[in-house]
This record gives structure tokens, sequence and C-alpha cells, in this order.
């Protein structure tokens, strides 16, 4: 149902087939450049000396920023074209009719891939609810598609490599899974506002049918979109992460932050809350407090705060959820990544 | 004379459909009324999981994404010529 934009009636798909390919050429060549040009720059163009507190600021500071800039834009394109296969209305259809238990696991699963900004949270409940899918599973969606950050994603890949991020995902999906079944057992649609169950939308779009170079398209908008938007955060939070690398003693945080300090995770938790950032920003600084001393259970349960529990959002939905349920939803998910959180602390 | 709506309780990607939809309305120096739809209560008679969301004369066109200018413009003129 929806036309070519003109730009691609007129180019044809191998010509966008292969500025694909050489775009991912150019990234690879690039990628592997990083490192070499950031020591050049540091210890020979900058003439600072190796081991040194300033030399190993500037050097992971040039270091890293092109390094997670690249990553995002290259996985980010992924992850978006990945996104292409999966419209709200796709994961709708595919919860339909799960019971509880599967239904929240496939919910926290497809609130990965399903695209997502918070100011749908609305709509999507409405729909979801309206559909007869569980409040449970539901809420197990809306709770993994905002945690589960794909910025965080390639940003703690970059910085720790796989298997930091891999227990990112893995939290996040365990935080949205435990929170929805919880909330799903409580009985609690009587605190869903009546005007939802008044509401009946006519049946949904269709799925749309794409082709490659239209996946493509859409896949490189977001990457400018995204990318556009948090670069910057990025940046800063790179560069006061480079300072904290550079100039805070190694395990100065140790004590307050440590695994030893019971406390530090739901401390983590309630600082979290009301702090609004995004997840890119955030890691960076959050690496290298871990680098400091900081537990990795700790610091990860800071970030899921920070990204899963956000004013904004709550605000947004109150439209939709009376007082009493909003508070059991913030509780739970709270009270889900204080246990994750301490999960970390204990098997790590 | 098209209407058309663009559903969006006032996020950033609302208002950039709404100021795409505008440029595409003016450089085809059509007919067009341009609302706003921020109550979710309206927005929801429409068949809509995600915003924003494009309206052309009653029919939901996209959801849950921002079109290009140059897409925009092709649901208008067809709209338009569907249109008696």
């Amino acid at each position: 149902m929806t036309a070519l934009p003109a730009s691609f009636a007129e180019q044809r798909a191998w010509q966008i087939y292969l500025t694909v390919i050489l775009a991912a050429v150019a990234w690879f060549a690039t990628y592997s450049l990083i490192q070499p040009s950031a020591n050049w720059l540091a210890y020979t163009a900058f003439r600072l000396t190796q081991g040194s507190h300033l030399g190993d600021a500037v050097a992971f500071f040039l270091y890293d920023i092109p390094k997670i800039l690249l990553l995002l834009s290259g996985m980010i394109f992924i992850i978006s074209i990945i996104r292409t296969f999966f419209s709200p209305e796709r994961t709708r259809a595919l919860l339909g009719g799960k019971r509880e238990g599967l239904g929240n696991f496939l919910a926290a699963m497809l609130g990965i891939v399903t695209p997502f900004c918070s100011c749908s949270a609305v709509p999507l409940f409405i729909g979801f609810v309206e559909s007869g899918i569980p409040l449970g599973v539901t809420f197990s969606f809306l709770i993994a598609a905002p945690t589960i950050n794909e910025v965080a994603i390639v940003v703690l890949f970059g910085l720790f490599g796989w298997k930091v991020a891999g227990l990112y995902i893995a939290s996040g999906l365990v935080i949205a899974f435990l929170a929805g079944l919880v909330i799903g057992r409580f009985q609690l649609e009587r605190y869903v506002e009546d005007f939802v169950w008044k509401i009946h939308s006519g049946s949904s779009l269709g799925v749309e049918k794409l082709t490659w170079p239209m996946r493509i398209d859409r896949a490189w908008g977001s990457v400018k979109e995204i990318v556009g938007k948090v670069w910057l955060s990025v940046v800063v939070a790179i560069a006061v992460g480079a300072a904290i690398h550079g100039y805070v003693p190694e395990s100065a945080l140790v004590g307050i932050m440590g695994k030893q300090a019971w406390w530090s995770v739901p401390a983590a938790v309630l600082i979290g809350i009301p702090l609004y950032s995004n997840a890119a920003g955030m890691i960076p600084i959050v690496s290298a407090l871990i680098e400091k001393g900081a537990s990795l259970g700790t610091a990860l349960a800071f970030m899921m705060a920070v990204v899963g529990l956000s004013l904004p959002e709550a605000i947004i939905l109150r439209r939709v959820l009376k007082p009493q349920l909003l508070v059991i939803f913030f509780g739970t998910v709270a009270a889900a990544i204080v246990i994750t959180g301490y999960l970390f602390n204990w098997i790590l | 004379m098209l209407e058309i709506k663009v559903l969006g309780p006032g996020c950033d990607n609302c208002k950039k459909l709404a100021y795409l939809t505008e440029r595409a309305v003016t450089d085809l120096a059509i007919e067009a009324k341009i609302e706003k739809v921020t109550d979710y209560a309206e927005i929801m008679k429409y068949p809509i999981l995600s915003t924003p969301g494009l309206v052309i004369n009653e029919k939901l066109m996209v959801s849950g994404r921002i079109p290009s200018v140059a897409e925009i413009t092709t649901f208008l003129t067809t709209a338009l010529t569907t249109d008696d």
C-alpha cells in the first residue's frame, strides 16, 4: 500500500546493494585504523608520555570516540534492518492468544526488536489490552522495550565486550519477565483507566510489504536519526569517562560501590530513578566507575534504573493507568532491578 | 481539499512528521487542512499502535515511523487523484 519513495523508484536495486557493500568495506577499514591513529596522535603528535595520566586520558578519549560512533552507526543499521521485520502490529499478532509465562517471555524478547518510542507507550498499551493480551504480558513488553536499549547494547559491547552486553540484555529480559509475571498475578485490571476498556479501534493496518531496498532505506534513516540524537551525549560522556580513567585512583570506589557494600544496589536504583538520561550517554561513565572498583551488578542496576524507570514515561503512562497501578508498576520494576543487581554481584 | 491529520501526543517524532507534511503540502502548492490530533482517545479511533500517524482523508497512511517528504508527497498526490 505504501508507494516507493521517488528516490528509490529511480535507483536500481543493485546500486543500493553496491552502496551498502562499499560502505561496509569503508567501515571495516576505518575501524581497523582507529587504534594506531589514536596512539600516534596522543603519543607522537601531541608528544604526551605513554603511561602518564594526561597521555592515557587523551589516548582513551581519541580511541573511544571514533570507535563507539562507528560501532553505533554500523550496529544501529543492522538492528534497524532486523526491526523492519517486526512492526508493533506484527508483535501484537504474535502475542495474541499466548498464555502468561510463555507470553511474558515472548513479550520481553519482542520488546528488544520492536521499534518503540516512549510516546507510543499509550497507544501500544491500549492496542494490546484491547486485543485481549493479558495485562502482565503487556507490561513485560512495555518494560523490555525501553529498558533494553539498542544504543546501550552497542556502547556496552564497544566498551566491555560481548559478555557484558549479553548480561545487560539478559538482565533486561529477566526484569521484564519477572515484573510482568508479578503484575499479571495481582488482577490489576481495575486500576486501568476506564476509557481504555471502552475504546474499540478498527482493525489495524495490514503488515506492510517491504522490499530490501526499502528496508535499507528505512534502516539508514534510523541510523541518521538515532546517531544524530545521541552522538553529543556520547562524546561528553566519553570525555568524563576518560577523565575518570586517567585521574581517579585505581579501586577508589571499591568501598562505596563494590560488592561488599550490600546497600549499594538499592541505593544505585534510588539515585537512578529521578535521573533521566539516554543510556548511551550513561555507559561510558558507568564503565569508568566499574574500572575504578564499582561492581558490575551495582553499575548495571544503576543504568537500568536510569533508563527503565523514567519520570517522563510515568507521566505518559498516567493517562492510561490509575496511580495505584503506576506505583505497583514502578515498584515491581525497581524491585526486579535490585534483584538482578544482586544476582550479578553474586555470580560475577 | 485534503483533510490531513497528524496523530501523536506531541513528542519530537510527531512534530517532525507535522513539519514534513506541511513542507510536502507547500511544495505541491495544494489546498489542505492539517490538524494535529494529540488526544489519545481521538488518536485511538484510528487503527494505530504506535505514533506518529498520518491520516489523509480519514485513511491512516503511516504509523510508527516518519516517512520521507518524497513518500508523503506520493501519498498526497495519490489522495488527490482519487479525490472527487
